[in-house]
């Protein structure tokens, strides 16, 4: 199946309006030296039906969630995604438009856009957000190079409880750039804040927290913030899970100047990992706003003086300003986005909060019961979202193919990045009191066999 | 007609979700967390009913123009018809119910199409080694770079220049930057192409890079690329393919073959991928066989019949992603790929070329075509003539709208002043094609007659012409 | 296009109105007809100097980046506050509210350099 219409006669048309004999005829400018002599070695030519058929035998090497009930996190979370958002975005005068050049004709991806800026400044508190940056993991890498720009010192403090990859991600965004990273030490679950302090100095550009972390934990936000204080030109940047702000104080209240993260908990699937969205928002001054990189969507008027949307100020963006652009990025995760909008329109302001707490109930119901089994301690008690750290009496690793035979995936082996050794454990809403209960009842047998 | 924004529609205490009852015993919030971190107000989300929300997003989706609703010709863009099984596939449960943090031996299944797609666009491109990580053809751009940068870095040289002509993607100079290089600019001849004896002067010791196009954004195909890469690699640089017009060669020849060191795909164009109103997208990265050891962590391996991630890579350039890339884009790819094989390719960049020659032939006659030299798969018209008459390509461009047709790609390339740049694509028929060159003599015919129709235009359109300027001068960024 | 007898250009499309060894600088007509509406302008801070034909300032259309040039050395000694809130004036009114900034010239020779009123005119019918 190709998908090409024209027939064997209208191309023969075509031909002769051109006024070739031969399609071939119109590739004379590739050299002879280069050509490729011989067929592409690609089986294929499959019908639908054999697609789906092949497509069905590698789901059979797959193990999905849907037989498994798994406690990880990361990162990625488990949330319930609402039967209306792929109805939606499967309007494919969305999902088959491109970047909205011709404002006119592309009002729907616009409106919604400037939906989704408005939705993640209402969560995060801050004045103004993007349209998308291409994950967490990246938006993390902008916002560096983000605050290199508005102070123009080099030096960046990273907490280790930041995520691993979100920090490994950074570091190749500044590997030539000329940006220092300097890593505060883990006290428990978070941040060591002594330390973090005498790290704080005049070549900072700016200090990154993650919200709630790595681990699962809340910050000493106050404090932080009181350093920051003292420390006025020092920005401070934000990695804040979306879907904790139902309920937690957004970052603006802490002095947040740069805020990022991973949106795919406002109700996009799991995918293995991508495609997802990152976000970002930033403080309402044209300062912050000229280096924010990706697209903004701005309202505007038309000729009529009607309200409407388009891309604006778009002179800070690769295709006007070229090498000197805030940067490179171009393609976005527009359909992921939407989805986020979608999702927090549906959920609202009292779903999201509802999210967010049936997660921390379930989470803390979990890790207190998960405490008290003989050998197993929870790290980080005190103060944690929806994630939380326990160290095991057994190899985690051993645990997990254990557990596996049990349809669970009690969590993630914390060795997978050779920092901390461990199990991290997440709770959504979706986890049912039986299936921690079975999680319970699970490692309870691993740790007195 | 003005859709109000979704809180517009927000009553307090409407709700649009449903939840299961919490089955756990709860504690006290604030003793979870502590009092300051309970926000004082909830966020200002609407407060809507399911049936609000369905409206209100189906009547914007009534306000924008995608591929299926009709052609779709952004130069350089490569909007394809994209085929619906290959949403069905990218939606199997069994295929996205996937944590990215799973064992490798759970999503054997997933890791085989990953792999297979690698395998295929190493055969397509010419290429030993691939990644999937990049989310984006720019973020494969800034990928390339870095692994051009650790394998200089790795032999101790210190390379600092990126060559890009100036009728490149402005991803390239950008991409540059990122990693650190600085962008110099060589100009086009007066065919359209990159002159090996303007090059030369620019090249010297410094160079770590030449980003190409191939064919450049003029759609004309760089004859003396063998010469090119030859100046490039003498210098001890590299050559980096930008495979956004990769829709013009598949097939006939491939950028190994004409000694690129490093590509990118983009299979949100190439692949027929959906473009989904601005991404996601995937951009994945191929290198020559000396490169891999500087590709991104994770790479993806084979040993006997398992398929793992390997982290191993003590030289890799890091990683540019949290996970593995769009790794859903790549399950359309892959079933775009499989479903039309070597030859479907070949014959995707035949028709492709066959399409886009079609208009030229037709519009060039109306159209000034400012570069005559044989084009592949798109092709560069200015409006310089029409602009003298009273409408810019700008105005062309929205009255297209009023016809119920997309606009070309305009004022790109930079080296074409009031540029027109068309790339209709192999899956428009010669309907389509005739109903689109139709429209233009249209338009052309209205500018002789009455400009200011053409110039107020769009008139038909969900909103008329819109104020950028004012957009930019007082931004109205969120409700 | 209009083309003040008064000013003298440079090749970039910048003006410049000398008196009494202090010159007030601007962008001609044609410039800010080729750049479109501008929305946002960049100025120097007041002290900095420049040598002639240095960039020391950016104007912004819709979907443009121009550098501006000094088409005399000297020292800022004013900027034009209000191109800050209403960059528009450059559109509106490029040879005197759209002003950009005033400077104290380094060596007068230099305006030896530039093109008269007539020249200019020339050189912009070149250009067509």
């Amino acid at each position: 199946m190709d998908y090409i219409s024209n027939t064997p006669r209208e191309k023969e048309k075509m031909l002769d309006v051109i006024g070739a004999q031969e399609i071939n005829e119109l590739f004379a400018a590739i050299p002879e030296k280069v050509r490729l002599k011989r067929e592409l070695n690609i089986d294929g030519s499959l019908s639908e039906l054999e697609l789906k058929r092949q497509a069905r035998k590698l789901t059979d090497r797959n193990n999905s969630l849907n037989n498994m009930t798994s406690f990880l996190g990361a990162g990625a979370y488990d949330h319930y995604v609402p039967s209306i958002i792929d109805h939606l975005i499967s309007r494919s005068e969305y999902y088959t438009a491109y970047t909205p050049y011709q404002a006119e004709l592309s009002q729907g991806t616009l409106q919604a856009i400037y939906e989704f800026q408005s939705m993640i400044c209402e969560l995060t508190g801050m004045g103004v957000a993007n349209a998308s940056l291409l994950d967490g993991g990246s938006a993390v890498g902008e916002a560096v190079l983000m605050a290199q720009r508005i102070t123009r010192k080099n030096r960046i403090i990273f907490s280790r409880a930041i995520h691993p990859a979100y920090r490994e991600v950074a570091r190749t965004y500044g590997s030539f750039q000329g940006l220092e990273f300097v890593e505060a030490e883990l006290r428990g679950g978070t941040t060591d804040l002594d330390q973090f302090e005498n790290l704080l100095d005049d070549q900072t550009a700016a200090v990154v927290i993650q919200y709630p972390n790595f681990y699962g934990s809340l910050e000493q936000m106050e404090r932080i913030q009181s350093l920051l204080e003292e420390q006025k030109k020092i920005l401070m940047i934000v990695i804040a899970n979306p879907m904790t702000l139902g309920l937690l104080t957004p970052p603006s209240e802490w002095g947040a100047d740069i805020v990022i993260g991973e949106g795919q908990v406002l109700g996009n699937q799991l995918n293995y990992g991508g495609p997802y969205l990152g976000y970002m928002a930033t403080r309402d001054d044209r300062g912050f706003i000229r280096q924010m990189p990706g697209r903004i969507a701005g309202a505007t008027t038309d000729a009529d003086g009607n309200r409407g949307y388009v891309l604006t100020l778009q002179t800070r963006e690769q295709h006007i300003r070229r090498e000197k652009a805030t940067s490179n990025i171009c393609s976005n995760e527009a359909l992921n986005a939407l989805i986020a909008t979608i999702y927090m329109s549906a959920m609202g302001k009292e779903g999201l909060k509802e999210v967010a707490e049936h997660s921390l109930q379930k989470a803390h119901y979990l890790a207190d019961k998960i405490d008290q089994i003989s050998g197993y301690q929870v790290v980080n008690k005190e103060n944690f979202f929806h994630e939380f750290w326990v160290k095991t009496p057994v190899e985690p690793g051993k645990l997990i193919d254990e557990l596996r035979e049990k349809g669970i995936i009690p969590g993630l082996d914390l060795s997978r990045f050779d920092e901390e050794e461990g199990l991290l454990i997440c709770t959504t809403e979706k986890r049912t009191r039986e299936e921690m209960d079975n999680l319970v009842s699970a490692l309870e047998v691993v740790s007195n066999g | 007609m003005v859709e109000p924004l979704i809180k517009d529609y927000s009553s307090t205490g409407r709700k649009g979700y449903s939840l299961p009852e919490l089955d756990v015993p709860t504690t006290e919030t604030e003793s979870l967390l502590g009092q300051e971190f309970i926000r004082k107000e909830g966020p200002g989300l609407p407060e809507v009913s399911e049936v609000d929300v369905v409206r209100h997003y189906t009547e914007l989706s009534s306000m924008n123009y995608g591929v299926d609703s009709g052609i779709y010709p952004l130069g350089s863009c490569t909007m394809k018809y994209n085929p619906k099984i290959n949403e069905d596939i990218s939606r199997l449960e069994e295929l996205v119910n996937l944590h990215p943090y799973q064992e490798d031996n759970q999503v054997q299944g997933s890791l085989e199409i990953m792999y297979s797609l690698q395998e295929d666009l190493k055969e397509i491109s010419g290429m030993d080694s691939f990644t999937l990580q990049p989310a984006s053809g720019a973020h494969g751009e800034f990928a390339g770079l870095l692994i051009i940068r650790n394998y200089f870095l790795d032999r101790g040289e210190e390379r600092t220049k990126v060559i890009v002509p100036d009728s490149a993607h402005g991803t390239n100079p950008a991409s540059g930057t990122m990693a650190g290089l600085e962008v110099v600019e060589v100009e086009s001849n007066e065919k359209g192409m990159v002159d090996p004896d303007k090059l030369r002067e620019v090249v010297d010791d410094q160079v770590a890079a030449l980003m190409l196009t191939n064919p450049n954004t003029l759609g004309i195909f760089e004859e003396e690329i063998l010469e090119i890469a030859e100046i490039i690699h003498d210098a001890g640089g590299l050559l980096y393919y930008d495979g956004a017009n990769m829709n013009a060669i598949m097939g006939y020849t491939r950028p190994g073959d004409m000694n690129f060191d490093v590509l990118h795909f983009n299979l949100h164009k190439t692949f027929s991928t959906p473009h989904g109103g601005g991404g996601p997208g995937s951009g994945p990265v191929g290198v020559k066989g000396f490169l891999a050891p500087y590709l991104p962590r994770p790479l993806l391996r084979k040993e006997g019949i398992r398929y793992y991630w390997d982290f191993d890579l003590p030289k890799s350039c890091g990683k540019l992603h949290a996970f593995y890339g769009n790794y859903g884009v790549m399950l359309k790819a892959y079933a775009y790929i499989k479903a039309l094989g070597g030859k479907g390719l070949k014959e995707t960049t035949k028709n492709a070329v066959l399409n886009a020659n079609y208009l030229k032939a037709r519009l060039s006659k109306e159209f000034e075509l400012p570069y005559k030299k044989s084009s592949l798969h798109e092709f560069v018209l200015s409006g310089s003539k029409q602009k003298k008459k009273g409408a810019s390509t700008l105005n062309i461009a929205k009255r297209l709208l009023d016809y119920g047709l997309y606009a070309p790609t305009i004022y790109f390339p930079l080296v074409v002043k009031e540029a027109l740049m068309i790339e209709p694509t192999e899956t428009e028929n010669i309907f389509t094609l005739d109903n689109f060159v139709e429209k233009m003599l249209i338009i052309s015919r209205e500018i002789e007659k009455d400009p200011d129709l053409v110039k107020n235009a769009p008139h038909n359109t969900a909103v008329k012409l819109l104020d950028e300027a004012r957009a930019a001068r007082e931004p109205d960024l969120r409700w | 296009m209009a083309v003040p007898k008064e000013f003298l250009y440079s090749d970039d499309h910048e003006w410049i109105y000398v008196s009494e060894g202090e010159a007030t600088i601007g962008i001609t007509d044609h410039a800010q007809s080729e750049l479109g509406d501008v929305v946002f302008v960049e100025l120097p801070e007041v002290g900095k100097e420049y040598d002639q034909f240095e960039d020391f300032a950016v104007i912004e259309s819709v979907k443009a980046v121009s550098d501006i040039y000094l088409p005399v050395g000297g020292k800022i000694i004013e900027i034009n506050e209000e191109l800050i809130d209403q960059p528009e004036l450059i559109n509106e009114d490029p040879y005197d509210k759209g002003w950009l900034v005033k400077v104290e010239i380094a060596d007068e020779a230099e305006l030896d350099n530039l093109m008269d009123s007539e020249e200019y005119e020339e050189y912009l019918e070149e250009g067509e």
